[in-house]
């Protein structure tokens, strides 16, 4: 089981949506593609849509770490969706909510960032 | 009936998947809930990544052990490297602490280990390598017994 990526970026959002497994080893692939993205269409906001994620670890706190650093320098916000128990309470105990905003579904996140 | 595995593969990214994997196919026998089989796959995953990137720093020529023990209700994991090891294991235990901010590392990965599992052990000797010993008891499924 890997990861799949898939990425949409519009009106300087950029959002991305995950399927499978995110590790260590497809951190990297995350990293490398959301980076590259990010750069090429001047993204603000990211919407990380997690819905068909069946797994994390903290190699996957980090990497959203540091794409929420990177949207950080020109004030944009990131936006976690439909996101599993197992995997909300790896967010929680990182605290990584305190920086990250969490909505139940891709529209509600839109909505949130007043573009829906 | 105590029941043992042990494991032992390249300290390759790709191997962190498999040895999840596996674990959670070993211990699925003492029938845990999907939470519990989650949080042992998460604390695996976490350990398994230490070696690789800090025990071992990337190097696939070295090999990351694991043996898993079930009796009743009790998992006992250990996760071995032969690597650099660790000068400090109280404050590498700390949340948030990475030795590599440079690779986007988290510093969560023993904080995940403590808090999904009942019991933690870290020995580590520098030059030497590294041992996370761990323990976990799972509620065995009550349904039958009714």
């Amino acid at each position: 089981m890997s990861l799949t990526i898939e990425m949409e970026a519009r009106n300087q959002i950029l959002c991305i949506r995950l399927k499978g497994e995110l590790d260590h080893h497809t951190a990297e692939d995350l990293k490398n593609q959301a980076t590259r993205e990010i750069e090429k269409h001047g993204i603000r906001h990211i919407i990380l849509n997690l819905e068909e994620l069946s797994f994390m670890d903290s190699s996957g706190l980090g990497v959203i770490l540091g794409r929420y650093k990177q949207i950080k320098q020109t004030q944009g916000e990131m936006i976690v969706c439909a996101i599993s128990p197992s995997i909300k309470r790896l967010f929680d105990m990182s605290g990584l909510f305190k920086i990250i905003k969490l909505e139940v579904s891709e529209e509600n996140a839109l909505q949130r960032l007043g573009v829906a | 009936m105590k029941n043992k595995m042990e494991l032992q593969f390249s300290a390759l990214s790709q191997n962190e998947s498999f040895a999840r994997v596996t674990v959670a196919a070993f211990i699925a026998q003492l029938d845990p809930t999907m939470d519990e089989l989650t949080e042992v796959k998460t604390v695996v995953s976490e350990a398994v990544t230490n070696s690789i990137i800090h025990g071992y720093e990337n190097n696939p020529e070295g090999t990351v052990f694991i043996s898993v023990t079930i009796e009743d209700d009790l998992i006992e994991l250990t996760i071995r490297d032969e690597g650099i090891g660790i000068d400090d294991v109280e404050e590498a235990m700390q949340p948030l602490y990475t030795s590599k901010p440079e690779l986007e590392r988290s510093g969560m990965g023993f904080t995940i280990m403590e808090n999904f599992m009942d019991e933690i052990q870290v020995v580590s000797h520098r030059g030497e390598g590294t041992i996370v010993r761990l323990k976990k008891h799972v509620t065995k499924s009550k349904a039958l017994c009714n």
